[in-house]
């Protein structure tokens, strides 16, 4: 690991005032994803900013019916909430989904939407990859891409965004609360928070520099069956090959996200309209214009079956 | 005079000497590939940054002055001795680290030191001793829970918090019914350990010693 100096930042905006004062700066809070890529020199942050002081821990009710959720909520705590549990399943079931007990108490809901990628030559520092150093190349198209994106990707990155939690929000028209070095406050539609890869896939959010996520709210709940799954290689621990978000109502209408498919999490609103019609026609719509590698095209096949299971469930 | 600690404390010097020869070879190498995120280039930091930390360790008060960069399972085995937490993996992928930090577990190899300020942190060695086994130990070594031991600090500090976070009424994926108190099944175990890995597979004796202690506290 790098050198780096450390400080705790005492107020939301002098976190963010602080970030811009060094070039280069990082927040740190549960610290689980970005230690791991300290440790490979994968990230490699002159400076620390401690933001767990920032009291952005609690689930609040909105004036319109809907929770505010700190960026500090743990996804322990986040899953455990009883307002979470009752209304809005499909977030406490995407988290507890992902990571591991341990995880998923140091873990925070900013934190899970800005962990990176998991893709393997992001890793290995011996490869090429234009997230990790722009301009190197990909060395995952032609690679080992089974995990890898099916939609949406580009000739610089196939990476899939790792995150259970986010593909939640992302059903749920979460808006991503945050504060700028200046000072100004401003709310980010989740579905404009991850961008995809294009020619520079090292920019994965709308975040500017310095800018700090304050909060993660909630629309008022939409009722209707909540289900979240996920298909993986072991039964626990382990990230998604496809996960499937759903909030699906009687009338047979609904939401659906997709998990592990794509540089972000993979919601197709228009596509929606092809539930009421069955798995079939809704993947068709969800997928349509998907460039799989070889080694993943099994996620087409699989994204539609585990849709069809969704759908199942939601009726039995 | 016991060769064997003579034995131990050889090894331990080789293993540090090692660690620092290690350090140097790093500090030596090229500037690594930056992660960019848009932001403007870092300005490497040349030299290790030294902060001060104070927390508890099994009811003992700590202060110390660490590398920044030095984990809170590196302060507690290289710097308090606590050696029952093991480095497996290093990355949070194992759980042999496990420690209980103000009543909830969590990998001490992927949270800083300097980052537990005030913190309560109780290690394997704080749950019970030799002659007073804690009565998740006792349970592992009636029921066979282990077999190399490695992982067995970490599989212990991580199933006492399991009964806690069950007793809590935290749900887990194996949790059928989201609004309903979850229940103490198979299931429910060994989702919840699932953040311990036991290259033994002691997995089905591991989950009869947490359901023997679960049992008895219920």
């Amino acid at each position: 690991m790098r050198p780096f100096s450390y400080e705790r930042a005492r107020t939301p905006a002098d976190a963010a005032a602080a970030a811009a004062r060094t070039p280069g700066a990082k927040f740190i809070a549960g610290g689980t994803n970005l230690l791991d890529l300290m440790k490979l020199e994968i990230e490699t942050p002159p400076h620390l900013i401690d933001v767990n002081g920032l009291s952005l821990d609690t689930v609040a009710p909105t004036p319109d019916g809907g929770l505010r959720i700190g960026a500090l909520v743990r996804n322990t705590d986040l899953a455990a909430d009883d307002r979470v549990r009752r209304d809005y399943g499909l977030l406490s079931r995407a988290l507890l989904a992902g990571a591991s007990g341990q995880l998923r108490n140091k873990a925070t809901t900013a934190g899970n939407l800005l962990q990176r990628t998991r893709c393997p030559y992001f890793y290995d520092t011996a490869q090429p990859c234009n997230k990790r150093q722009p301009g190197s190349g990909c060395a995952a198209i032609g690679g080992f891409s089974r995990q890898l994106a099916v939609i949406g990707g580009s000739e610089a990155c196939i990476a899939t965004h790792p995150s259970d939690m986010a593909v939640a929000m992302r059903a749920l028209d979460a808006t991503v609360e945050t504060v700028r070095p200046d000072g100004a406050t401003r709310g980010i539609p989740i579905a404009e928070f991850h961008r995809l890869p294009g020619d520079t896939p090292h920019i994965e959010t709308a975040l500017e520099p310095g800018e700090l996520i304050t909060a993660v709210t909630l629309p008022k709940p939409l009722g209707g069956r909540h289900i979240y799954r996920k298909v993986r290689d072991r039964a626990s621990y382990a990230f998604a090959l496809v996960a499937v978000g759903a909030i699906l109502q009687p009338d047979g209408s609904g939401r659906v996200a997709l998990g592990g498919v794509a540089h972000k999490p993979w919601r197709v609103e228009a596509a929606e309209a092809e539930l009421p019609r069955g798995a079939k026609a809704a993947a068709a719509a969800l997928l349509a214009g998907a460039k799989p590698t070889p080694e993943n095209a099994f996620k087409l096949p699989l994204v539609e079956r585990t849709l069809a299971a969704v759908l199942a469930q939601a009726k039995g | 005079m016991d060769p064997l600690a003579d034995l131990d404390m050889t090894r331990r010097g080789l293993l540090m000497g090692t660690a620092a020869t290690v350090a140097l070879t790093v500090g030596s190498l090229p500037m690594p590939a930056r992660a960019a995120t848009g932001e403007p280039a870092p300005q490497p930091v040349a030299s290790p940054v030294t902060a001060t930390v104070s927390f508890t360790v099994n009811g003992t008060a700590h202060d110390l002055a660490l590398d920044t960069r030095t984990t809170l399972l590196d302060a507690l085995r290289e710097h308090l001795h606590l050696t029952g937490p093991k480095k497996g993996c290093d990355h949070g992928q194992c759980g042999a680290c496990t420690v209980i930090v103000d009543g909830r577990r969590i990998n001490s190899c992927l949270s800083l030191a300097v980052m537990h300020q005030g913190d309560r942190i109780t290690t394997i060695e704080g749950l019970g001793t030799p002659d007073k086994l804690h009565p998740m130990q006792a349970a592992f070594v009636k029921h066979d829970g282990y077999q190399c031991g490695y992982c067995t600090p970490g599989q212990i500090c991580s199933a006492v918090a399991v009964l806690k976070e069950i007793e809590d009424g935290i749900p887990s994926h194996a949790t059928a019914d989201l609004t309903a108190r979850p229940r103490l099944t198979a299931d429910e175990l060994r989702e919840r350990m699932s953040g311990n890995i036991c290259r033994c597979g002691a997995y089905s004796n591991i989950v009869d010693a947490i359901t023997e202690v679960a049992g008895r506290e219920a």
